[in-house]
């Protein structure tokens, strides 16, 4: 089974490229001998011109921090890999502590034969071992989670992508609403179209592109881990503060005495100040300003417009729409009236008039000063994308031919689990079900076979007496020393969030 | 210089590689004869780059300035690419199948019931009396998944598998996602798989070409314009141009040069030569449009 990864064969020597006029390079890997132009490939795809060096495609991705005075692991302190592959720099495992991630390791699929590398490497005086592969992964799926309050459509809504089914909505959750794209019904359990589209978004989704969906009866998104979503077009920017009723919470005392009513306009729950147990405490006297939408408990108002794309993920454009009556007996003429939406990116200032009517009018600077602290107070608004995959199955048997072993191993916390050097949730119960957030992982991690499912990349690590213990493969452990002089890779900087890999307890849910 | 590089990828079935040749091998039989068939076959095979690399410069050549060449791959080039003059083509549209027809021949023996060698999905064929082969089709390496089934049975005259498309590893002057073609030798398939692939064309502005040697060095197209991107095109067009693939395909099979074709670009399909009997292949139903 091929990946789209090529696969590193070991012990392959470094061709030797001999410099030609205008910019070309010999390539002497094979007989054919190709005239290779900058930027180009051979006729293999194998080996390509890159800045006049003749390069591998394709290595072995290594990650890497340094060593300090007192021996503590800190950032890498080479020159940050920049994203082009380059010949192996030289490597000085001793003060620069390697790992090897999946990333361009290949398969061994059927699973029976040993992963591709099982590379031991001392650790803090202890021998350990990290057994690497690119795991087929036929039950993978992703969960997005996108920071936004607007409606993007009703709960188990399909997702769709060029008019395949990928996915569907799930729950709206905090300041944001929950997909879940790909798994194995979408790969495999429909048409083979909706499985290739599907494959095709995963992919990407995982290799942090941007993906197109379109949820049947809500919204169009287009979202890209890392990065804002954008919702029917529009780039949401900021994920809200809280609610209608937190936000009257948060900023209650804030606006006492610039102001004599504040609503705080959320398609959750609007928050209006006077009635607000908040706005009491205050001693805020009622204004007589009665919106629409069901009454909660006192100054919390459910449903006081539909979903949609205006104020706080309501279909409101205009905030005197929420407004069923003024009750003529409390309000006053004068009376100053805030209306602002839980991001602070939707607000109207407003004082009424001798018949009670809302005029609109210049917001005064302490106001907006507030106003604007909403905004501050908001995080960007983001889509993050994790990966859930199952590695329990006949994956264990490239680690050990006890594949129960490894399961317990990790339940036990003596084996790490991590993808691409990136830390792994594991989740309670049966299996090693895994789930890891995208952007801790290298670029261009995940990788595909036509079956189609995804290629992940997978690390256990443990001591090298607990793989014993176990069953492991002892007779295909290679030093890392070893694989650093036979293996083409590339070197990265360890994300710096992500604990060094060897050594660390797994997170066992 | 790097040797042919032979790696095992699972018992029964090798990689080898050398250069841009890369075979993956596989048969089955008598343990004795297959080892046998094996190492004659890799010792045949670290000939093979060197020999095509000697007569590269008349291999790149267009058919009708051809002034013969001598090695047993590059003869196999020659032939599976003069029938279909005067139309433009250059021996290596068949060099992938024409290696996998070389090494196949090993395995062409008493006591080896079958074997495959896919060369880049250019694929050579041995069936034994009494055997067959199951082959997968994906028609679409940029979204992967398997296309089509067909079981080739030994009384078929089909020894050759060949896929080619503007988005394969070499140039096609045509749009084609890819065409698959079925014929008595990989390298007649692989031939016949780029001249119809060609041949599945229409103008349109989503369309982008590029000289070939603009695209890679030392390609045998020179200055012909290669397809680099087909972007979606209108359904009638899509059409259009898998009729004149699929006219292609017919004039081929009429010739006796093919025994079966399936043409795929963005969602449609055109198939010729499935009322052969000898042919149990339904591409035309085998997926949703």
């Amino acid at each position: 089974m091929s990946t789209t990864h090529a696969d590193p064969t070991t012990g392959i020597e470094a061709a030797p490229a001999e410099p030609k006029a205008g910019g070309k390079i010999i390539c002497n890997a094979c007989p054919v001998l190709c005239n290779i132009s900058e930027g180009r490939s051979g006729a293999c795809e194998r080996y390509a011109n890159f800045k006049g060096v003749l390069t591998r495609l394709d290595p072995l991705v290594l990650t890497a921090r340094t060593l300090d005075d007192q021996g503590e692991l800190v950032a890498f302190d080479g020159k940050p890999w920049d994203g082009n592959p380059l010949d192996n720099p030289p490597i000085d495992a001793e003060r620069t502590p390697v790992f090897v991630t999946g990333i361009g390791a290949t398969t061994t699929y059927p699973d029976y034969k040993p992963a591709p590398f099982i590379v031991a490497a001392r650790h803090r005086g202890v021998d350990t071992v990290t057994v690497v592969t690119e795991g087929v992964f036929s039950y993978c799926s992703f969960k997005l989670k996108i920071d936004t309050d607007r409606y993007i459509g009703p709960e188990q809504a399909s997702v769709r992508h060029d008019g395949e089914v990928v996915g569907h909505v799930t729950t709206a959750e905090y300041g944001s609403q929950m997909l879940s794209l790909g798994g194995v019904h979408h790969l495999t359990g429909g048409s083979k179209r909706e499985g290739k589209v599907t494959c095709q978004v995963m992919l990407d989704l995982g290799n942090k592109k941007q993906v197109e969906l379109d949820i049947e009866g809500g919204s169009k998104l287009v979202v890209q881990a890392g990065k804002p979503p954008v919702i029917n077009g529009i780039v949401e920017k900021r994920m809200r503060v809280g609610c209608g009723s937190a936000t009257i919470g948060i900023f209650a005392p804030q606006w006492k005495d610039h102001v004599d009513e504040v609503i705080v306009v959320d398609d959750h729950i609007t928050g209006v100040l006077t009635e607000h147990q908040a706005g009491k405490y205050i001693d805020m006297q009622p204004s007589g300003i009665r919106i629409r939408g069901k009454k909660s408990t006192p100054g919390r108002y459910f449903q006081v417009a539909n979903p949609g794309m205006g104020w706080g993920g309501t279909d409101i454009t205009d905030p005197l729409g929420i407004i069923e009556r003024v009750d003529e007996k409390v309000a006053r003429p004068g009376m100053r009236v805030l209306f602002v939406s839980t991001t602070g990116e939707d607000y109207a200032y407003f004082v009424l008039g001798d018949q009670l009517q809302f005029v609109p009018a210049a917001m005064p600077a302490a106001l907006q000063k507030v106003v604007d602290r909403i905004g501050e107070n908001c995080e960007p608004a983001l889509c993050t994308v994790l990966f859930l995959g199952g590695a329990g199955g006949s994956l264990r048997a490239g680690v050990t031919d006890n594949p129960i072993a490894l399961t317990r191993s990790i339940k036990e916390l003596l084996t790490n689990v991590t993808a691409g050097g990136a830390p792994a949730y594991v989740w309670p119960g049966g299996g090693i079900m895994m789930m890891v957030d995208v952007m801790r992982m290298p670029d261009n991690s995940f990788g595909y076979v036509p079956t189609p499912a995804i290629v992940a990349p997978i690390e256990f690590v443990m001591k090298l007496a607990d793989y014993q213990a176990m069953g492991g493969y002892m007779h295909r452990v290679r030093r890392i020393e070893d694989v650093l002089a036979c293996e083409k890779f590339r070197l990265m900087q360890q994300d710096v969030r992500n604990p060094w890999p060897i050594g660390e307890k797994p997170v066992v849910g | 210089m790097m040797a042919p590089q032979r790696q095992i990828l699972a018992p029964g079935r090798e990689h080898w590689r050398h250069g841009p040749i890369d075979l993956v091998i596989e048969a089955w039989g008598e343990a004795a004869a297959v080892a046998q068939a094996r190492a004659d076959a890799w010792a045949r095979f670290e000939q093979v780059l060197g020999e095509l690399v000697r007569e590269l410069a008349a291999l790149r050549a267009p058919i009708s300035a051809m002034c013969g060449v001598d090695g047993p791959v590059a003869r196999r080039m020659v032939a599976a690419c003069a029938v279909h003059a005067p139309h433009f083509i250059t021996p290596m549209a068949a060099v992938a199948g024409s290696v996998a027809d070389e090494i196949i021949e090993c395995f062409a023996r008493p006591g080896v019931a079958r074997a495959f060698v896919n060369n880049g999905g250019d694929i050579a064929l041995h069936l034994a009396p009494g055997e067959f082969l199951k082959v997968g089709i994906v028609s679409h390496a940029y979204l992967p998944g398997i296309d089509g089934h067909l079981t080739l049975p030994a009384p078929s005259p089909v020894r050759g598998v060949a896929t080619s498309g503007w988005r394969g590893r070499s140039f096609s002057l045509g749009i084609a996602d890819s065409v698959t073609v079925l014929a008595a030798t990989a390298a007649a398939a692989d031939a016949a798989a780029t001249m119809i692939a060609n041949a599945v064309d229409i103008d349109h502005p989503v369309i982008r070409r590029l000289p070939a040697c603009e695209v890679k060095d030392d390609s045998d197209l020179g200055r012909r314009l290669v397809t680099v991107a087909v972007g979606p095109l209108p359904d009638r067009l899509v059409a259009s141009a898998l009729d004149r693939g699929a006219a292609a395909a017919t004039s081929l099979l009429a010739r006796g040069l093919i025994v079966g074709a399936a043409l795929a670009l963005q969602q449609q399909w055109r198939s010729a030569g499935c009322a052969n009997p000898a042919l149990p292949l339904t591409l035309a139903t085998r997926r949703a449009a």
